[in-house]
């Protein structure tokens, strides 16, 4: 079971939390627009990172705030938490 | 029976408290401080079990927790325990077990004529034998489940209470011998918060059955300075009797506390095993090692032991278990046996296929006159029920040299080496490494924050043990950012030592198979034969030599065997061990119980339980209830003498032609307010919002973003910017997950909060033609007039007295009034309900009747008439699309697999005999079928028996269905049978809907 940092509560156990899949994944303006092709890769098409990857959690027992995460999908080791909007390590374009 | 191998003096037992026990139906004798397989040993019991698959004789082989053999039958009824090891069964007075994997017994063992073909059954036998026919493996694997196996499961409900606990520490230290004691008291003194886990009942490890002097004192004297030492420190938990069977990520260790298992059945009180889950900064691993045994010929019989297990047995519980004992080792430590048995009074040769040499040990077993014969090594065991002698062979640059001679014995100790238990550092993810000197496996790189000291690292001497521990628990203090601790020399003698022979295999490779089998792995009967042949048919990887043999499985894991497999496969292959490699060593390290996995989360504490208000009444009513989620929905209530069908149909015919009323309170309810919500609606219904005016109410669709119905409700505007949200009353959850998370990670910009306020309503549904008049006797502020409070919209006012929002909406086609007041009112405004729809019979009804209603009018429920892959456009609900704005899943209903019209959409199903009622799940099919494979078509999801239609009417998901109305199909039965039906539109009873706007 893996320890996490809430970024409003702090570090807690893994049960408290529940995962969202990869993060920064923004929903087309434009849906209708889009080819099937496209929209089939917003759905479905994931990162299968080996090393440092970008995620969400949602601290489902806690706050119940959705948040980011930084993890090594190697040593499962957490490089760092931030709220939904605020910038990741190497992250150039922050919030809006 | 006398304990005829009983020493006079000495060992750790209390022979002031003589214990009788039962094995096999005899009485026995033993002492307190006794395990059951010490016990049976002073009692000269070798034969105590029957091996896995051939059924061969076998003995106590170890003297702890990698015991493959010894498994027992442990008690009977509520207390039963399957696969116990003896050599950890603490004895207890009136203890009972017995062998497993014998019938009738160990003595007359029916299947113990497996011995004789197993020439003939080799490993993957099963595999390439029992492969056809197809349609007798039923049959077989009948027979293979009996014949092979272990303990059986216990079938009376477990009379004991188990407890889990979490736990922080600075430093976790596992086991509790010379390593981790030093290490335990070094940073408990410098006043780190420790927890000391160990498996026995007292601490002291290697030491409880060691001659060796620290300080020049006999170590359990240490041992006890030490530990009453630490009892002193208040941020100090010593945990006995408890295994580590778990390294998982983030440093969490997973402990097993046994806390009554030693005391009789009836003497125990309280919780028999707790789990901790302990989160350590750092760990310690100090779990010492396992003796490896040594691979040749009838290697197996009973009375042949690890030499380790031999000195535990004489020296920690006074039990000589032979008395005239070869000792086959080759290496130095397990002189130490030959000393401790010739001080038992036994006499020992032993048989060394090294060439003599200086070591500490060697020289005090000559001293002493034990004959020792070097360039000797031990080939084949010869017994029947227990060994009666060994035949010997010289050995000579690493290969045999001739026969020399035979031995007789009663006992054969042997030391292949020691394996260090480096199974919670691999667990921690770390990758074991082999170290050619000490020939055996030592942890490499750590990868978690952990330290292995003394055995478990390879650091197999006393003094080098101690010196160590001190020196990682002090380094562990500094990275913690405690001040270092002590750094205490403890004196032990020096104990030189010629190096260790690797020794994987005894007998000539080419004559491997041939003779008597030379057993590797004792509980899944795998001998260097069968990995031979794993290497002969291809199998080069050690994962599948263990999948083919089953090398490694069991409830021992291998913890004795593998390493000698994988030395024999490396042979076998002609190449090094590290070039083979281990298999993956994965939790529990010993097996753990169910009790203690569940803890207290059995029966009603499994999972919560939801009860409306209105549930007291209910049960008075002598409703039976269902669950739906965590809640539990009154089903139907039975008058004296009804069953389902009759009180159903009573109370479907209620509402139809009267009143009803259900308990809807377990809808799940959600307060939205804010200036955007109409826009946050607008994203997650299929249907426009914007214009949904004050009071008004509106049923909604919500799909997934893969376009499928996942929820549906009807949604009340109570004010400019406060809405009421209902949702399916198990999707209550998921449904605020779902808005939550896209308001948080998509939309945050949208202003909107969201409440769950399920359980701060009661919900009543006041159903039928005759609803009007019931509400309007208990409700004076509210204009009930058709025109003034039409289908569809929502009134606020004061239902027998009480605050209510009353909605008029139906699930059921009737005119019907959904009632909410707050929950603490709800039983007295149901019963004032009640009192007023006396005069017109009002009746209370239940989940089964609300699903028959709505059946009947083709409302589907999502979950039973939608699976996850369902579209509006499937239910035929493309009407609710909206075609002008945006919304979650909408994209997805114009992929071109949504878009195919011979997808699997909404119908109903009249049976041609209307008195067939269709089995939910019944498979739809084009034409009646006898056998061979049939298209499917779809299959019912709703079926019941309509009382107002007096037929049975359906509801189904079919290919192409919208299409197919009029057509003939057929369901076909489990039983063979087919029954004609024909395909319709889902809305049975008012298709024009007029009663719901009367």
């Amino acid at each position: 079971m893996l320890q996490i940092t809430c970024p409003w509560c702090g570090l807690r156990a893994e049960s408290e939390f529940s995962y969202g899949g990869e993060a920064d994944i923004a929903r087309p303006s434009d849906s209708e627009a889009l080819s099937d092709e496209a929209w089939g890769d917003y759905l479905f098409m994931r990162k299968n990172t080996k090393g440092v990857h970008k995620e969400q959690w949602l601290h489902a027992s806690g706050c119940r705030r959705w948040f980011n995460a930084e993890r090594d999908t190697v040593t499962y080791q957490f490089i760092r938490t931030y709220p939904v909007g605020a910038s990741g390590s190497g992250d150039t374009h922050g919030a809006d | 029976m006398a304990q005829t191998n009983r020493i006079a003096k000495g060992g750790r037992i209390n022979r002031g408290a003589p214990l009788t026990f039962q094995f096999n139906g005899k009485n026995y004798q033993g002492y307190e401080g006794d395990t059951l397989a010490s016990a049976l040993l002073a009692n000269d019991v070798h034969f105590v079990a029957r091996s896995w698959k051939y059924h061969r004789p076998r003995g106590i082989i170890t003297a702890g927790v990698e015991e493959p053999n010894a498994l027992v039958q442990l008690e009977s009824g509520e207390y039963e325990v399957p696969n116990a090891r003896s050599t950890e069964i603490e004895l207890y007075a009136g203890l009972k077990a017995k062998s497993v994997n014998a019938e009738p017994s160990i003595e007359n063992d029916r299947l113990a004529v497996n011995q004789k073909i197993s020439r003939f059954i080799p490993a993957g036998f099963y595999y390439k034998t029992f492969m056809w026919p197809q349609k007798m493996w039923p049959k077989y694997e009948e027979f293979i489940r009996d014949a092979a196996g272990l303990g059986v499961a216990p079938t009376e409900l477990d009379a004991d209470r188990y407890d889990k606990a979490f736990a922080h520490c600075d430093v976790l230290v596992v086991g509790g011998g010379p390593a981790g004691l030093a290490a335990a008291w070094v940073a408990g003194r410098a006043g780190a918060r420790v927890i000391l886990a160990d498996n026995q009942p007292e601490l002291g490890g290697s030491l409880l059955t060691s001659t060796e002097a620290i300080d020049s004192k006999p170590a359990l004297e240490w041992v006890a300075k030490l530990e009453a030492e630490l009892a002193t420190m208040p941020e100090v938990r010593i945990l006995r009797r408890s295994t580590v069977f778990g390294y998982q990520d983030h440093n969490l260790l997973t402990i097993c506390e046994r806390k009554t298992d030693h005391l009789p059945p009836r003497q125990r009180s309280g919780i028999r095993e707790r789990v901790w889950k302990v989160r350590a900064r750092k760990v310690i691993l100090a779990t010492g090692a396992h003796e490896r045994p040594l691979v040749f010929a009838n290697n197996d019989l009973p009375g042949v032991m690890t030499a380790s297990a031999v000195t535990t047995y004489v020296r920690r519980y006074g039990v000589r278990p032979g008395k005239k004992v070869v000792l086959f080792t080759n290496n130095d430590a397990a002189y130490q046996t030959a000393v401790d048995l010739s001080e038992a009074g036994a006499r020992v040769v032993v048989v060394d296929p090294r060439p003599s040499g200086r070591g500490t040990l060697p020289e005090l077993a000559r001293r002493l006159g034990i004959e020792v014969r070097n360039q000797t090594v031990v080939v084949r065991c010869g017994g029947k029920l227990r060994v009666d002698k060994v035949e010997l062979a010289r050995y000579q640059n690493g290969k045999l040299a001739g026969s020399a001679g035979t031995l007789d014995c009663d006992l054969v100790a042997m030391s292949g080496g020691y394996n260090p238990v480096v199974h919670l550092f691999a667990q921690s993810g770390g990758k074991a490494r082999w170290d050619d000197e000490k020939v055996c496996f030592v942890p490499g790189k750590s990868v978690q924050a952990e330290a292995s000291v003394g055995a478990c690292n390879g650091t197999f001497a006393l003094d080098a043990t101690l010196a160590e521990a001190v020196g990682v628990a002090n380094a562990t203090l500094e990275q913690l950012g405690f001040t270092r601790g002590a750094a205490p020399v403890w004196k032990t003698a020096h104990v030189d030592e010629s190096a260790i022979l690797p020794l994987w295999l005894v007998g000539e490779r080419d004559q491997v198979g041939r003779g008597d089998k030379q057993f590797v792995d004792f509980q899944n009967d795998v001998s260097a034969a069968d990995i031979y042949l794993a290497a002969r048919e291809g199998y080069h990887s050690v994962e599948h030599v263990k999948r083919y043999t089953a090398m490694g499985f069991g409830t021992d894991q291998g913890k004795l065997g593998n390493i000698n497999g994988m030395g024999i496969l490396a042979e076998a292959l002609n190449q090094s061990i590290p070039k083979t490699g281990t298999t993956t060593f994965r939790p529990n390290f010993t097996p753990v119980t169910f009790g203690a996995i569940a803890g207290r989360e059995l029966g009603d504490f499994l999972d919560p339980i939801r009860k409306t208000c209105i549930h007291e009444w209910h049960r008075e009513q002598g409703a039976l209830f269902e669950d739906v989620g965590q809640w539990k929905r009154p089903w139907y209530y039975p008058k004296p003498g009804e069953y389902l069908h009759a009180a159903v149909a009573r109370e479907c015919l209620a509402v139809r032609n009267s009143v009803g009323m259900l308990d809807a309170s377990t809808l799940g309810k959600i307060d939205i307010q804010g200036p955007d919500a109409a826009i946050l609606l607008n994203w997650l219904y299929t249907n426009p919002w914007s214009k949904l005016e004050v009071g008004k109410c509106r049923y909604g669709l919500m799909l997934d973003e893969n376009g499928m119905v996942f929820d549906d409700g009807v949604t009340t505007r109570l004010a400019d910017q406060h809405y009421l949200m209902t949702t399916t009353s198990g999707g209550a959850a998921r449904v605020m997950n779902w808005m939550e998370r896209w308001l948080q990670t998509e939309w945050p910009h949208l202003k909107v909060h969201l409440t769950s306020v399920t359980d701060h309503w009661a919900t009543f549904a006041v159903a039928g033609p005759n609803s009007r008049r019931v509400l309007q006797k208990v409700c004076a502020d509210i204009d009930f007039a058709a025109e003034a409070f039409p289908f569809m919209t929502f009134r606020a006012g004061t239902v027998a007295g009480v605050a209510a929002r009353v909605m008029r909406i139906s699930f059921s086609g009737e005119l019907a009034y959904e009632v909410n007041v707050p929950a603490n009112f709800g039983r007295k405004v149901w019963e004032a309900l009640m009192a007023a729809g006396a005069e017109f019979d009002i009746t209370p009804y239940g989940t089964e009747t609300m699903h028959v209603l709505r059946a009947e009018k083709g409302y589907i429920i999502v979950g039973q008439d939608t699976d996850g892959s369902v579209s509006p456009i499937d239910l035929g609900m493309e009407g609710m699309v909206s075609k002008t704005k945006d919304f979650l899943g909408k994209r997805s209903l114009f992929r071109s697999d949504t878009r195919r019209n011979d997808r699997k959409q909404l119908v109903g199903l009249k049976p041609v005999d209307p008195t067939v009622v269709l089995p939910e799940g019944g498979q739809i099919v084009a034409a009646p079928t006898s056998g061979g494979i049939t298209p499917m078509l779809g299959h019912v999801t709703s079926s019941y028996y309509s009382p107002i239609l007096a037929r049975s009417i359906a509801m189904a998901v079919m290919k192409g269905g919208q299409s197919r109305l009029g057509e003939r199909a057929y369901v076909a039965l489990r039983d063979g049978q087919c029954v004609p039906v024909e395909v319709c539109s889902p809305v049975f009873y008012d298709v024009e809907g007029k009663r719901q706007h009367v």
